[in-house]
């Protein structure tokens, strides 16, 4: 029933959007969107118009000192909210830490998703106020705890569903591939959605998988969806596919999803170093929030109300982020040493005795010299 | 308590599983004592889940979880296919889902694939969140040689976890402790590496029911005024046979078996140390960045003005792990630990 994908071929690269913005036929996919209203049409608009604006903030705050780096999305927008908003509150993502547009459909404040990035904290929440963990700086270690997430879901019972989010990237790293073995052999109700942007840094996708991603998963026994990813209604409609399939005991689905990161790595990297100017310029032509509009708009539905509620949205959303973060306190000297563990441990907490007693000896000023 | 006391029992025939629960004080092999205490707190609490390779119908290679297939069924007792790092990676998320799971790494030389998952994730989900989430998570690792057994399967990673921040790292030499430790170990909210003497395995000893040792004690085992010799794992043993043997020729010996390696009950190795003056550490782990170099560092710290002389290690070389053939002259036996005491004692250099 769910088709098994390789290749590159254009005939099984599923999409419902051309990047003219028209609505395509898919057997695959269409049962899957059959309810999806202008008005969600709209909202998702809105989504992608504000998880943008988040990302020239950041980047802007980080080029005004503000932030010590920031991994932009610019591009991936349509794969992020698509696939965020096919997901339940009592789902759990598992992310790499450029899902930032997966954190604002959880719930996650924009003050909150900085903190990391302004190096406040190594984690901006608490994961289980947002269903969705503290993302994975090493590269596909994630993935793992996505599926242990969801094999208890399945001891359990429950109906949940586990999603990963990693890279092309992330695809050649081992735990990638143990994860899928776990996951296969439990049946465990879990999603991996790789976002295939193009570029690990520097490395293009050839160079970690010259045979293509989406055809891995089979061969793990994992059924494998490869989907236009900056086509949000394809996205939502694939990662739909997969969740039902997991909520039924179907066990995981893995899903790729073809877009690209139109900017840098992070603001620490150059890509002008590395990738031609003109393969930017083509992927340009299928950005995701055009091809929306342009459906939207061939709807009636791309109406100035949207224009200026998104516009509105987007705005109040960059301000708050910024008032959030440049108000954001330097966390007190003695949590250098909070929480290395649960319950009392006499070593650390010797530790951090001596260093209160250090601290305490440059009184009245009350901090180091 | 006595010097005889200190005597290693010859190992009775002890047969069957243990008694469910155990409610009085039994004779049990070591590898019996860890099966009681899992049992117990899979007993005690649904959450307690095992993972690991070969654990259920075969029990473990070293057969520690037998019978627990067939008593808790196979969402319990998971048989998982073999990769370390997806043992420890999906014990994270289990963990996220507010379970607490119990790993079973095969041999100590086979943990490294499962590093990463261990000192990047397992250890500092707790500082990394602020709290927020915790890893109640147990890592079972048979470690130690001196059973002739292939490379890999002899060693002592130890230091390497004591010097990862967020885990607690214990080693136990005996039945009763195997039992407690591992309850506590698993009603811990922290992640504990819980390392287990492989050459110790069958050594019977009495089990009581009660949890009398806190996670993080060392533990006298028998008291002297001469030297203070520090062991751990399976050389507890090895040190209190030394420790009778120096008896002999009139030194005391205070023998303390370190059970946590991180933290270390400083107060119970300062106390003896500012009573003996002397102190010697033992491992079989190699030398360099070793425990015993950490231990003795710190004592030198504490109470320097108490040291009658340099604080001496009697540890395995600084070699990979050797050849079965060779092992003997690898591991600390109870010739180099007497040998460790003269040179503290300056009876030789």
């Amino acid at each position: 029933m769910h088709t098994v994908l390789t290749g590159e071929t254009p005939a099984i690269f599923l999409q419902l959007l051309s990047p003219d913005g028209v609505r395509m036929p898919s057997a695959e996919l269409d049962p899957w969107v059959v309810d999806v209203t202008g008005d969600d049409l709209a909202a998702l608009y809105r989504d992608m118009v504000v998880v943008r604006r988040i990302d020239a903030e950041a980047t802007a705050l980080q080029r005004q000192g503000e932030l010590g780096l920031w991994p932009p999305l610019l591009g991936q927008e349509a794969a992020q909210i698509g696939s965020a908003r096919a997901l339940r509150a009592d789902d759990f993502v598992f992310s790499s830490y450029r899902e930032n547009a997966v954190a604002w459909c959880r719930g996650v404040s924009p003050t909150d998703i900085l903190r990391v990035w302004r190096g406040t904290a190594q984690s901006g929440w608490d994961p289980f106020d947002h269903g969705m963990a503290t993302p994975s700086i090493i590269i596909g270690a994630q993935t793992l705890h996505a599926t242990g997430w969801a094999m208890g879901a399945r001891f359990d019972g429950a109906d949940s569903v586990a999603v990963a989010y990693f890279g092309d990237g992330a695809t050649s790293e081992g735990d990638v591939s143990e994860a899928l073995v776990f996951a296969a052999s439990f049946q465990a109700p879990v999603v991996f959605f790789c976002q295939n942007n193009h570029w690990a840094i520097s490395e293009p996708v050839g160079l970690q998988a010259p045979a293509g991603i989406a055809g891995r998963a089979p061969g793990f026994g994992i059924p494998s969806l490869r989907i236009d990813g900056n086509d949000v209604l394809a996205v939502l409609a694939a990662t739909r596919l997969a969740l039902h399939r997991a909520r039924t005991g179907g066990g995981p689905t893995f899903i790729e999803a073809v877009t690209y990161r139109m900017g840098p790595h992070t603001t620490a990297d150059d890509p002008t170093r590395y990738r031609p100017a003109a393969e930017l310029e083509e992927w340009a032509k299928r950005d995701p929030i055009l091809r929306l509009r342009r459906l939207l708009d061939s709807l009636g539905r791309f109406t100035p109300e949207l224009v200026a509620e998104s516009q509105a949205l987007a705005d109040a959303t960059a301000a708050e982020l910024r008032a959030g973060c440049i108000g954001l306190p330097d966390p007190e000297p003695l949590t250098v040493l909070a929480n290395v563990y649960a319950t009392p441990h006499a070593g650390v907490d010797r530790q951090r005795a001596e260093y209160a007693a250090y601290l305490a000896s440059f009184e009245p000023t009350g901090g180091k010299p | 308590m006595t010097i005889e006391s200190l005597r290693s029992s010859p190992a009775p025939a002890v047969n069957g599983a243990p008694p469910v629960p155990l409610t009085e004080t039994t004779t049990l092999t070591l590898a019996k004592a860890i099966n009681a205490g899992l049992r117990r707190a899979m007993l005690d609490d649904p959450k307690v889940v095992l993972l690991g390779e070969d654990i259920g119908a075969l029990g473990g290679v070293f057969r520690v979880t037998s019978d627990l297939l067939a008593e808790f069924g196979p969402n319990r007792v998971i048989d998982t296919p073999l990769a370390e790092s997806a043992i420890i990676g999906t014990a994270v998320g289990l963990a996220y889902r507010g379970y607490r799971p119990v790993c079973e790494i095969q041999f100590d030389g086979f943990i490294f694939p499962g590093f990463d998952q261990i000192v990047s994730q397992v250890a500092r989900f707790h500082y990394r969140t602020q709290g927020a989430v915790r890893m109640p998570i147990t890592i079972r690792v048979p470690f130690g040689g001196g059973i002739g057994a292939a490379e890999h399967h002899s060693e002592s990673p130890e230091a390497y976890f004591t010097h990862t921040s967020g885990l607690r790292v214990v080693a136990v030499s005996n039945p009763q402790d195997a039992y407690g430790l591992i309850r506590q170990a698993i009603a811990s909210d922290d992640p504990v590496l819980y390392f287990e003497p492989k050459r110790r395995y069958h050594v019977a000893g009495p089990v009581s029911p009660q949890l009398d040792a806190p996670l993080e004690s060392a533990r006298v085992v028998a008291a002297g005024t001469d030297v203070t010799l520090l062991a751990y794992g399976a050389l507890v043993t090895t040190a209190s046979d030394a420790a009778l043997a120096a008896a002999d020729e009139g030194v005391s010996i205070e023998v303390i078996d370190l059970r946590s390696l991180s933290p270390v009950d400083y107060a119970v190795v300062e106390a003896s140390v500012r009573k003996t003056g002397r102190l010697v550490v033992t491992h079989e782990a190699a030398r360099s960045g070793g425990l015993g170099g950490e231990i003795i560092a710190e004592i030198t710290e504490r109470c320097f003005d108490y040291l009658e002389a340099a604080p001496v290690r009697v540890t395995g070389f600084d070699i990979p792990y050797p050849p079965a053939k060779l092992e003997s002259h690898h591991l600390p036996d109870l010739d180099r630990m007497l040998d460790g005491v003269d040179r503290v004692l300056g009876r030789r250099r």
